[in-house]
């Protein structure tokens, strides 16, 4: 166990007066030019920000708002990829005293009206032309928006609307003002307190429209030093910021934890470039959801059935031994010193290339929330000697609440609250959260405000348990737990999180909620079953044709039949059928951060459903797909239903 | 064709002068004359085998025309070979990609900035000095300008081989950028893209022709009425050889000879998607 209050390494305060602006201005003073506060790979080369530059950027982005007439309070969003000047726009306007809200970048058009309109925007930094055409469309419906600011001016050239204006001008009006009013700046971050609005946040919502959270800086700040009390980073440590600054999580490790530590961000070159660039940073830290991992393991899964024989053996030995040292660690026994030989030959045989290819030769603390990870892919992890624990929280508690510590990991669990968090499990099994972190409400939701916040109670409407080791146990959503037709509870993500262990599984949908048995909705992963595809010489021309063949049908037939393995009767699938698509935001079928909307699906493909649970060998399906840009196109196919058979 | 008076004034950029192209008995081109000016993205259309490539060889000299002249910048190019024409600014895409697959994307982009390199073969063996600093001129420019602006970043360093033929196009058109060309001949820079791959190229052209850093003139040959008719300052129509017509999209598009001759049916003229 690594407790910090032994080691003496976090001295970090959280004092009620002290503001995410105030915290910013402390650190820009104490590093200045001589610590790099963010890194951006910019025409291939890593090019470093100091924190000097950090400082003068955030302050004539503010003294910019400022002059345009941001007002305290003023709600100013956000969208666009990971980039520094996004981290700058948010900490402007925090200095200048205004709210910040962040939207998903491929949030559809309606989305951003609607988070633009709610939240009573009256700034919106868009990065380039992508999000300026999306801004100016919406324009006219919110009336409360008045500046719509960009830095990329690719394609810009022939936009000269009174609205617009570049980042670069914003900034020369802050210099303007900076020469009228030299300490204006200083005063404004001086301004506030702890107890006031620093974000807005709109929750990703399985089930209606996104709520949007307030959260203080109080908020932020102590969820910060709270998970570094427990897992404490360095101010040499790197950090890589690819994931959207409108997942709290994202917010979590740039904002509560970078700036209290002062580590480096660094931002990839695109979002496609993401995993190259990780690799090249290395970063000591690392917080995604499930999916990423997901993805991680899927390519190492790959790349395994593509290598040579010798090469495919040195990986099944390294992973044997991986696996077993790994299971004596979770279950806290001592490692003998053959397996530790054992261990360290796999490791220099294998596993060190391995963690270099992925990214994760430094990691310390590797964390996943978000969603449930399954126990499969966990033990993947720790069998290469990565540490990646489990951390359960919601964009209400301005991050997380509850983590696994060093050493103490169990699959099942999510850990232990942090320091400072209270967890007690309600009557009816509800997880209830109580700790500085809570947040102030819904913004203009009193109702939903009322229900999620009771005497200082958070509600989270989680079910689960805490277990005889102090850890806590979460199942899903309390409507998503399963009863099954033997009176048993079951959780569906469990099923799904096996099910896409497969490399050729990409999503599954699993449903069963009183019914006589479990069926499945299978989305296949394009490029790996199209792989395979290739290799036994089938013909297919698209995604719809390849999900549909019987060949196809057969080996996501075998993987159902794996992950169906010691599980009981009435908990496996028996039937299932592979969608024509995979399963997409856009279609409001995912939230942006993944998660399935089961409520909505379920409406959605009734027909697949209720053929699901029909004596029939296909169902028909005439359904229409719609693109980011808002295209729509039809769809009109049969999908055959498959038993599966034991 | 009558002109109008602006675009008549503009700078000539590229003209041909009663071109004839025979292959045999084959008369490929017959007396054609054309004329580009600077700045504007002029497009060559025609049904299949009506000569636009052809053309485009005369141009950039791989083919050799039995009449007629070609000047470029005011000069008579006739004699000069096509790297002697790349030298002058004037740089091609293909029909069919024709990049290096086994090099890297960075190699083959690198490989179009050759002409502007200085330094010699035995410099170049040592790599000191004035070639290092050469080098890291140029790859400023190709960073900075060229894969930025063509989005492949997440390729630089893959071979060109493995890459799907849409991202094949974009690289072959990087390469011909990397000559800082004054004139840039794209021959169906579309053929056998997908929808969004088409909208990506189209978007790159107009960057190419608008932004203040480039102000490529462009001599396109497509096929995709929609996008030809929305870039285009002027279209050339070309049927078995002869010229039909050269003027506005406007003008070629209520042109009854240009529709009985190519464009055919109405349902043509339908933009896509």
């Amino acid at each position: 166990m690594q407790h910090v209050d032994s080691r003496g390494s976090n001295r970090f305060e959280v004092t009620e007066d002290l503001t995410i602006p105030k915290l910013f201005y402390q650190k820009a003073v104490q590093y200045g030019e001589s610590r790099v506060a963010m890194r951006e790979k910019e025409f291939g080369i890593w090019r470093p920000i100091s924190w000097h530059d950090y400082f003068e950027n955030v302050k004539y982005i503010a003294l910019g708002l400022v002059s345009l007439g941001l007002k305290d309070g003023d709600k100013v969003s956000m969208i666009g990829d990971n980039r520094p000047e996004g981290l700058w726009a948010e900490m402007a306007a925090l200095c200048a005293g205004g709210v910040g809200v962040w939207l998903f970048q491929d949030c559809l058009i309606e989305e951003v009206r609607y988070i633009v309109d709610h939240s009573d925007t009256r700034f919106l930094f868009g990065e380039g032309q992508e999000e300026v055409d999306k801004a100016l469309s919406i324009f006219d419906e919110c009336p409360k928006l008045e500046k719509i600011i960009w830095d990329d001016p690719k394609g810009m050239r022939n936009y000269h609307q009174d609205c617009l204006i570049s980042l670069r001008e914003l900034q020369d009006l802050g210099r303007d003002l900076d020469k009228r009013q030299p300490h204006l700046f200083e005063e404004l971050v001086q301004k506030g307190h702890g107890d006031e609005v620093a974000l807005l946040f709109y929750t990703s919502g399985t089930t209606s429209l996104p709520k949007g959270a307030l959260l203080s800086h109080n908020n932020m700040l102590t969820m910060g030093k709270h998970l570094m009390d427990v897992d404490p980073c360095e101010s040499s440590d790197d950090y890589v910021s690819y994931l959207p600054f409108a997942w709290i999580g994202e917010q979590m490790m740039s904002i509560s934890c970078g700036l209290q530590v002062g580590y480096t961000i660094n931002f990839p070159e695109e979002p496609e470039t993401a995993q190259e660039n990780i690799r090249e940073i290395g970063p000591h830290v690392m917080f995604a959801p499930p999916r990423m991992y997901e993805q991680m393991t899927r390519s190492v899964q790959v790349k395994y059935l593509d290598a040579t024989w010798i090469k495919r053996k040195f990986y099944e030995f390294s992973h044997a031994v991986g696996y077993r040292v790994a299971d004596m660690k979770f279950a806290k026994q001592k490692v003998p010193w053959h397996w530790k030989l054992l261990e360290w030959l796999a490791y220099i045989s294998v596993q060190k290339k391995l963690k270099d290819h992925l990214g994760l030769s430094r990691v310390r603390n590797a964390y996943t929330g978000g969603a449930a990870m399954g126990p499969d892919h966990f033990r993947f992890f720790h069998s290469m000697g990565v540490n990646l624990k489990q951390i359960y929280g919601q964009t209400e508690v301005a991050g997380i609440s509850v983590v696994h510590r060093s050493g103490d990991i169990k699959f099942d669990t999510v850990g232990k609250p942090i320091p400072g968090t209270e967890i007690k499990i309600t009557a009816e099994g509800e997880i209830i959260t109580r700790s500085s972190s809570v947040f102030l409400g819904y913004y203009k939701n009193p109702e939903a405000t009322k229900k999620a916040l009771r005497d200082g109670w958070l509600h989270s409407d989680d079910k689960g348990f805490i277990d005889d080791d102090g850890h806590l146990v979460v199942f899903d959503r309390t409507k998503d737990v399963f009863t099954l037709n033997d009176g048993s509870l079951f959780s569906p993500q469990y099923l799904e999180t096996r099910l896409k262990f497969s490399p050729y599984i990409k999503d599954a949908w699993v449903i069963g909620h009183q019914k006589p048995y479990i069926t499945a909705v299978m989305c296949i992963d394009y490029a790996v079953v199209g792989k395979w595809a290739d290799e036994k010489k089938l013909n297919y021309t698209g995604y719809p044709e390849l999900s549909q063949m019987a060949e196809v049908y057969d080996l996501v037939e075998t993987q159902i039949r794996k992950a169906n393995e010691d599980l009981p009767e009435a908990a496996r699938v028996h039937k299932f059928t592979n969608l024509y698509k995979e399963l997409d935001p856009d279609d409001d079928e995912l939230t942006r951060t993944r998660k399935l909307r089961r409520a909505f699906v379920e409406k959605r493909y009734k027909e697949i459903l209720d053929a699901l649970y029909a004596d029939v060998d296909t169902v028909h399906i005439d359904t229409t797909i719609t693109y980011e840009d808002g295209r729509v196109s039809k769809i009109n196919t049969d999908l055959c239903i498959r038993k599966v058979v034991d | 064709m009558a002109l109008s008076g602006e675009q008549s004034e503009a700078e000539v950029l590229l003209e041909l002068k009663d071109i004839d192209m025979r292959f045999g008995k084959v008369n490929a081109l017959a007396g054609v004359s054309l004329k580009i000016r600077k700045g504007e993205i002029h497009s060559v259309i025609g049904p299949n085998g009506a000569g636009k490539t052809v053309m485009m060889n005369c141009i950039n000299g791989l083919y050799r025309p039995q009449k007629g002249d070609v000047f470029f910048k005011g000069q008579r190019i006739n004699h000069l070979r096509p790297y002697q024409r790349a030298g002058l600014g004037m740089a091609r895409t293909f029909q069919k990609v024709e990049v290096f697959g086994g090099m890297t994307v960075l190699d083959n982009i690198r490989l179009g900035r050759h002409v502007h390199f200085k330094s010699g073969v035995l410099s170049g063996a040592w790599y000191m000095g004035k070639t290092k600093r050469e080098e890291i001129e140029h790859r400023q420019f190709i960073e900075e300008e060229i894969i930025d602006l063509l989005e492949i970043e997440q390729i630089r360093n893959k071979p060109v081989g493995m890459l799907p033929y849409g991202l094949q196009k974009r690289v072959e058109l990087g390469r011909a950028l990397a000559l800082e060309p004054d004139l840039l001949i794209l021959d169906e820079p579309l053929a056998g893209l997908n929808l969004e791959e088409v909208e990506d190229m189209a978007r790159f052209i107009l960057d190419i022709n608008e932004e203040e850093r480039w102000r490529v003139t462009c001599l396109l040959v497509e096929h995709d009425m929609g996008v030809v008719m929305d870039l285009s300052d002027r279209i050339f129509v070309l049927n078995f050889g002869n010229m039909i017509m050269d003027g506005t999209p406007e003008e070629v598009q209520n042109n009854p000879e240009v529709i009985k001759a190519y464009l055919g049916e109405e349902e043509l003229y339908a933009t896509r998607g």
